[in-house]
């Protein structure tokens, strides 16, 4: 009972913002979670109440905290829509991490963090070396998603349709891109430098993302820098409470950073964007006054990729009010596509609108999904600790998306594209998956 | 404690997956949205069916366990914090809308269904299902029947009462009884339709509940009108009542509320103003309009400094969202919220709302005060910090003076929240102790062990002298 009394003092350090939820329970609105089953501990002021328990130490251990605590998307629907303004986010993830490092990280986790994700090189080298040997375990579905299912019956894969790793993964091309040129006769340089970071998922599996981007950028007159050696942005280990390697990882790319000159950085994944924005300056363990002044000031850099395009690089040409009436007049109904609002976009970062407007500016027909800013139930490794949930989640998903009638789905986060493909091939519906950015770079080059 | 033989039947009534025991659990079930102390209960249950709550009912009256039912925990009053000795019945999977009914106007659904779903439901349908607690995006209709909840149409369209046609549920031996009819009028029996409505899980188990449905009114027109004094716009609430208009919505907010309002939604209100009346006339297009003119007119004559009408549906849902913010904004500037819900004729709103200010100064605490000015039901909303016990002292004698101030003007203690545990002890103030014994002894009669949500409504000493030798 004396360490739990040290967890309870661990745990204090929340207080001031664990005392702000009234417990008027509006989150169980939209909880996507809770919506599923329907029990207090799933959504966020049952987790807030938990937390104040153990503050309260009335618990003999702290497990059964710990695995409700994980048990959650993260994906912020609940603080978006809190009156009392509780930052559930933060809370969520420092109590993660308190609790990680008071019970320590299980030896698979320790092993992928510390080992692989901490160091970006082997990261890269392991994951390649996976790509190689991936046909042997894993098969081609030949569907609209592109996705693989295992060959044979495996506890790990189960039963999902997963996209596989990429042949070519985008850091592996940087250096044949011709970077920052500016295609010549279509609009003069912005004067805008953007510094692109790449993200895992994108970098190893939507490497189409990275190039497309970067088409797009270039094509508008920004100033493009790519640094070498980029690795993660530490979500997925500060998901798990890995306060470490995430600091480590954070260091690595100020350190990276140091180097480049550039007015914005730009990702193209949504969870990157919002952990750099919101999470590097809060989460990180006692700064020096230095390093929060870098991390402050990279949060105000950094910008969603469509956000930057729509807002910054040119609005009068993304925002044309026109567009959409021309774009329905086209009377070309194969390219219906519907938009999927990522949570950390639209909820973290207020980004809604932007990828709409560049998904038209693509001369796309949009049609809105019902419950389109509803989470799709990836949630990063909720994913895989509660796939069957997950699932569920993601089949409503799915199903929104196919009622309206669309040949493709577009969304600005590759881990619910990952997701989104895994439950459309599940229901073998013939529906692409892709960025927005995707669709406005073949509009580029269509034209 | 129950004992495992017990806990070993309920998870063979439920399945597994479905009775939770762990204490991490227990805590999340062990508070409502009210500011009391919270109650873990032994165990929670989430039936699925009919007949699961009716074998559920049937054990706890055998082996006399207490049962607290609880929809999604919004509970103002402590009415869904549990019993240490008891259960908790969830209604998380009852949640289907059995039947809406275009023809006859009427809606069947189960206790779990969100009220904001049912709502959309038959908006769908052109229908209209007016009561709209300020919760109701998470609130059960089980919940707002069980606490006969208001909401901000409460002037024209009345309350939850008023829609009740008929239910099901079981009483406290696990005997399933009917009552009302799928009806407009109903003459049989007795009204125990009317009894259960707010009875707060303390008469039986809602099981079926059939809701009232209206046509949608064709058209509305909201307004703005602002005030230099909050006694000028409360002057003007009761002089709308007094002209016989009867608005759907007539909301005062004072500047407190306003000011906390416009910093959190910028929504343009003039933080200058000391209060503002948000006012909407529905129904028929001519109405509205004549309406709306004398409503403009009354506010002018009683000292408006300045009135806008809401020109489009955005206008409109502006000024609405501005009011829903209302709890939220106040609920930002401190760690507790207490919102009251005591209740006056409308024709003492003036004197109620400078009682308020009063209270404000002499305990030395913020009081926000906004709410359902036409239909005389204030909302004060004390902010505080619960830790700070010196202020809290302070708060809790405010409120008693609250609800001597409403009683002594002839209202009453809660418009809308009920009695619960919040209001229990002053239930006697209102209306006398004999009321109360009548109340226990109903109740007694009803349920011989005090199984069903004890502590509620009637105090907690029916245990002692009224129940022995009852049972």
């Amino acid at each position: 009972m004396a360490q739990m009394n040290e967890l309870a003092t661990l745990v204090k350090e929340l207080e001031e913002q664990l005392v702000i939820c009234t417990r008027c329970g509006m989150c169980q609105s939209v909880c996507p979670l809770f919506e599923q089953t329907h029990k207090e501990a799933d959504v966020a002021r049952g987790k807030l109440a938990l937390l104040s328990g153990l503050m309260e130490n009335i618990f003999a251990d702290p497990d059964g905290v710990n695995q409700r605590l994980n048990k959650c998307l993260l994906c912020g629907s609940c603080a978006a829509n809190c009156p009392s303004g509780v930052n559930v986010m933060e809370i969520f993830i420092k109590a993660r991490a308190i609790l990680a490092e008071y019970k320590g990280l299980s030896p698979v986790k320790r092993l992928i963090f510390k080992r692989m994700l901490a160091n970006p090189k082997t990261f890269d080298a392991l994951t390649k070396w996976a790509g190689q040997f991936q046909n042997l375990f894993i098969k081609n579905e030949a569907n609209a998603q592109g996705t693989s299912c295992a060959r044979l019956v495996s506890p790990l894969l189960s039963n999902r349709h997963f996209l596989p790793m990429a042949k070519n993964p985008f850091h592996e091309t940087l250096a044949d891109l011709s970077l920052g040129k500016p295609v010549a006769g279509y609009r003069p340089d912005t004067g805008l430098r953007a510094l692109f970071f790449t993200g895992c998922l994108i970098d190893k599996i939507f490497p189409n993302v990275a190039h497309a981007s970067v088409r797009v950028l270039t094509h508008h007159g920004v100033a493009l820098t790519i640094p070498q050696g980029q690795g993660c942005c530490g979500i997925p280990a500060l998901a798990s409470g890995d306060r470490e390697t995430f600091t480590k990882l954070v260091d690595y790319h100020l350190d990276l950073f140091k180097r480049e000159k550039f007015d914005v950085l730009i990702t193209a994944c949504a969870t990157c964007t919002s952990t750099i924005k919101k999470l590097w300056p809060t989460i990180y363990k006692n700064p020096t006054s230095g390093v929060k002044k870098q991390l402050d000031r990279l949060s105000e850099k950094t910008m969603d990729i469509n956000q930057f395009l729509v807002d910054r690089v040119n609005p009068d040409f993304f925002k044309a009010p026109s567009r959409d009436r021309e774009n329905n007049n086209k009377g070309n109904p194969s390219e219906l596509v519907t938009y999927h609002d990522p949570c950390h976009l639209k909820k973290s970062l207020g980004v809604a609108e932007q990828p709409r407007q560049i998904i038209r500016a693509a001369g796309k027909k949009l049609v809105e999904m019902e419950g389109s800013d509803k989470c799709c139930g990836m949630g990063g490794s909720f994913n895989l600790y509660h796939y069957d949930i997950s699932a569920s989640i993601g089949n409503l998903k799915q199903k929104n998306i196919a009622d309206t009638g669309c040949t493709t789905v577009a969304t600005g986060c590759p881990a619910c594209m990952m997701q989104i493909s895994d439950m459309l091939a599940k229901q073998k519906r013939n529906i692409k998956v892709c960025h927005p950015i995707e669709l406005y770079a073949q509009s580029l080059d269509e034209n | 404690m129950i004992s495992q033989s017990i806990l070993s039947e309920l998870k063979r009534i439920v399945g597994p997956e479905h009775l939770l025991t762990e204490r991490e659990d227990m805590l999340t079930y062990s508070y409502d949205a009210a500011v009391l102390d919270s109650q873990m209960p032994c165990a929670a249950v989430m039936p699925g069916t009919t007949q699961e709550i009716g074998k559920i009912v049937s054990l706890c009256h055998e082996n006399r366990i207490p049962i607290t039912v609880r929809g999604s925990g919004t509970n103002l009053s402590g009415g869904t914090i549990p019993e240490a000795a008891g259960i908790v019945l969830l209604t998380g999977r009852l949640n289907k809308i059995l039947e809406i009914n275009e023809l006859d106007m009427y809606a069947v659904v189960q206790p779990g269904v969100v009220t904001a779903t049912l709502a959309a439901a038959v908006e769908k349908k052109g229908l209209f299902y007016p009561p709209d607690p300020g919760s109701q995006a998470v609130s059960t209709l089980g919940g707002n029947v069980a606490e006969n909840a208001g909401g901000l149409r409460g002037l024209k369209y009345g309350v939850t009462k008023d829609y009740v046609m008929g239910l099901h549920f079981f009483d406290a031996r696990g005997q399933y009884v009917k009552t009302g009819s799928r009806t407009v009028k109903c003459a049989t029996g007795y009204n125990i339709t009317g009894l259960m409505t707010g009875s707060e899980g303390t008469l039986g188990i809602l099981d079926e509940i059939i809701l009232k449905l209206i046509p949608a009114p064709k058209a509305r027109q909201a307004m703005v009108a602002v005030y230099d004094t909050m006694d000028a716009a409360s002057e003007t609430v009761a002089g709308i009542i007094a002209a016989h208009i009867v608005p759907a919505t007539l909301e005062i907010l004072d500047n407190f509320t306003i000011r906390a309002v416009e910093d959190y939604s910028h929504a343009g209100l003039p933080v200058d103003a000391a209060a503002l009346l948000l006012i909407e006339v529905d129904g028929h297009p001519a109405v509205v309009a004549e309406e709306a003119e004398k409503v403009e007119a009354l506010c002018r004559k009683m000292g408006a400094t300045n009135i806008k009408r809401a020109e489009t549906d955005e206008e409109r849902d502006k000024i609405w969202s501005a009011r829903r913010s209302a709890l939220s904004a106040l609920a930002r500037l401190k760690p507790t919220l207490i919102l009251e819900d005591a209740t006056v004729p409308r024709s003492k709103i003036p004197e109620m709302v400078r009682a308020l200010q009063d209270i404000s100064k002499t305990y030395r605490i913020d009081i926000g005060t906004f709410g359902h000015a036409g239909d005389g039901n204030l909302h004060p909303t004390i902010l505080t910090d619960r830790r700070n016990t010196e202020e809290f002292k302070r708060v809790e004698e405010a409120i008693e003076e609250i609800f001597d101030k409403a009683l002594g003007l002839g209202g009453t203690l809660s418009g809308e929240h009920g009695t619960g545990i919040a209001k229990a002890p002053f239930l006697e103030k209102e209306t006398g102790f004999s009321s109360i014994l009548f109340s226990r002894q109903l109740r007694a009669a009803l349920d011989p062990h005090n199984i069903l949500n004890p502590g509620k409504i009637t105090g907690v000493s029916i245990n002692d002298e009224h129940q022995t030798g009852q049972n």
